[in-house]
């Protein structure tokens, strides 16, 4: 009985100190921007202090943050895409093949998972600018495709050992090529995998900060953390926070509707390929 | 990397069939693309990096571009400012770190134990992990608010004008409250996979020996999880490192909680000195470098054999 009352009090305190800060930023988001210049310290509006869907009309009208939200949408699909693209390549063949250079591959991976990005802001910042691609969209994805290849490259990987081989084989008796069995038998069976990989390549796309301030100077190809950093209204001293709070629910929507649906398989791409004992 | 050029034997097989030959091919046609592309954004920037580092090199004065060796280590190193950044990080680290650790193994065993609503749980657990870390900064600066934010008045302890940001202490235990809610959710489900495989049959075992709790969680559990918490301490310490977000919202790294991430950024795309700041960059990617081989070292994590990869 003593167990089940202290799980009862661990998932309790799990939900408050999951969903607190979520539940915080959207009750801020309908206070209006009036209460929050003249301070109005509490979790929910009070009387009077509340907006309706005001700030939301506001953010949404804003032709930057309109901007940010298609940029963003845009980088982040393309460099899925394309990275999801090379790991399953990379992975096949690391799962699947004997090949020199297997280790070099997974070590690069797992060097570069450890990188300190901001290391490198610096010398991609002036490269960036004497080649062109400062402040363009290829000029974010490429950075977003190498450091979501390692993730992606592992949880591949790890999805692609657990596939019945023998199919192939199977196929290749058959006739079939290496890349015919590759083509025509793994890769529906590897669909899953490669769908668990390409959510999280996106949310390390959506989640940047550090390339977006660094890599961007206008709207051309700023995403949204970036613009969210550079929002401010018309006192700059005083930060416009309710609004703010409007935008960040925006831009976090479609993350949130992502995990909600897609919850067991994030769990599982995290974990599959992480830790076996 | 001398694997790079190891030659794969195949033993009993003197001669290399056509077929092993046309494997060996494919696979490195498949991973080439995957290689270049890590290594285009990474080892070339780090190599111009430490190239840009030899010079005394600003944006806003590019033709008075001068060699100076390592000028630029020496006065990166004999800085106050660097030092105190560095300390400053170090603590980001290790308390974070051990607040995640212990946070995210009692989800974890929340997470193994509770048998309603797994689902619900799991995806609460997501949610912060899914959210964008400016997000979250914004949201916990704004509660830490005390014109606007709830924590002053919920604090009992605390007074309803106190001003989070306005010393070091206050706002690092802030900006540390942020990351460890951002990033615990990661952390457990590391160890949630690693408690998945402690035997329930060992637990039960040391059960009828009459072991207490405490004992099965410290003698069974733990030492039978060592890998999956070294893999899950590791990457979090370095992660916890690199600590930047946060920080570039929550304060802007004023009242000296600039972490060293933060000050290398500073130096290079605010303050356009390339030279000083790629000498920065160095030291960084240095430091990583000595934290993990430090972690490695200390508790012999085997990332191949964690990793199921080698």
């Amino acid at each position: 009985m003593n167990r089940k009352i202290g799980t009862a009090v661990g998932f309790l305190l799990i939900m408050v100190w999951c969903l607190l800060p979520v539940a915080w930023i959207i009750s801020l988001s309908f206070k209006s921007q009036e209460a929050i210049t003249n301070g109005s310290p509490g979790f929910l509006p009070v009387d009077g202090g509340g907006a309706g869907w005001q700030n939301y009309i506001d953010v949404w009208n804003n032709e930057q943050f309109r901007r940010a939200i298609l940029n963003s949408i845009g980088i982040s699909l393309i460099a899925t895409v394309l990275s999801v693209l090379i790991a399953t390549l990379a992975a096949y063949a690391i799962a699947r093949l004997e090949f020199r250079g297997k280790k070099f591959v997974l070590t690069a991976a797992l060097a570069i998972a450890m990188f300190p990005v901001v290391s490198l802001v610096g010398p991609l910042f002036d490269m960036w600018r004497t080649i062109g691609l400062y402040d363009t969209w290829p000029g974010l994805i490429i950075p977003y495709m190498s450091f979501t290849l390692p993730l992606a490259i592992w949880t591949l990987t790890a999805f692609f050992r657990e596939i019945p081989w023998e199919l192939e084989q199977a196929a290749q008796v058959d006739g079939a090529t290496s890349w015919q069995a590759f083509r025509k038998v793994i890769v529906p069976l590897a669909a899953p995998g490669v769908f668990t990989a390409a959510i999280l390549t996106f949310f390390f796309a959506w989640n940047d900060f550090v390339f977006g301030i660094s890599l961007t100077s206008t709207e051309t190809a700023r995403p949204i953390p970036a613009a969210l950093s550079f929002f401010v209204g018309a006192d700059p001293f005083n930060r416009p926070a309710s609004l703010l709070a409007a935008g960040a629910v925006i831009a976090t929507v479609p993350i949130i509707v992502i995990v909600l649906v897609f919850q067991r398989k994030i769990v599982a791409g995290l974990t599959s390929g992480a830790v076996k004992g | 990397m001398s694997t790079a050029t190891e030659v794969k034997t195949h033993k009993g097989a003197p001669q290399v069939s056509d077929r092993a030959r046309a494997e060996n091919t494919l696979g490195q046609k498949l991973v080439a693309p995957a290689i270049i592309l890590m290594l285009v954004v990474t080892a070339f920037p780090m190599l111009r990096a430490l190239y840009l580092s030899a010079f005394n090199y600003s944006l806003t004065a590019p033709e008075d571009r001068e060699f100076v060796g390592l000028g630029n280590y020496v006065t990166a190193l004999t800085d106050s400012l660097f030092w105190r950044d560095t300390g400053i990080t170090v603590l980001y680290m290790l308390v974070t770190v051990a607040f995640e650790l212990v946070i995210g193994f009692a989800f974890a065993m929340v997470m193994h134990k509770v048998i309603f609503a797994r689902g619900i749980i799991r995806t609460s657990i997501l949610i912060p992990y899914g959210i964008i870390t400016v997000v979250s900064g914004f949201a916990w600066q704004f509660a830490f608010s005390y014109q606007n934010g709830f924590i002053n008045q919920w604090l009992p302890f605390i007074g309803d004008q106190f001003n989070w940001f306005g010393e070091t202490t206050p706002a690092v235990v802030a900006i540390m409250v942020s990351e460890i809610w951002k990033t615990t959710p990661f952390m457990s489900l590391l160890l949630l996979a690693g408690l998945a495989q402690v035997s329930e049959d060992m637990i039960e075992a040391a059960k009828v020996d009459g072991a207490t709790w405490w004992q099965r969680l410290w003698r069974v559990i733990l030492p039978n999880m060592r890998a999956a918490i070294m893999v899950a301490v590791l990457f979090r310490a370095l992660d916890a490192y690199r600590i930047f977000d946060n920080i570039y919202v929550m304060t802007a790294g004023s009242v000296g909680t600039e972490s060293i991430s933060f000050l290398t950024y500073r130096q290079t795309i605010e303050q356009f000195q390339l030279g000083i700041g790629s000498a920065l960059s160095v030291l960084l990617f240095l430091s990583v470098l000595l934290i993990a081989w430090l972690i490695v070292k200390l508790f012999r994590v085997d990332l191949a054999q964690a990793r199921q990869e080698g």
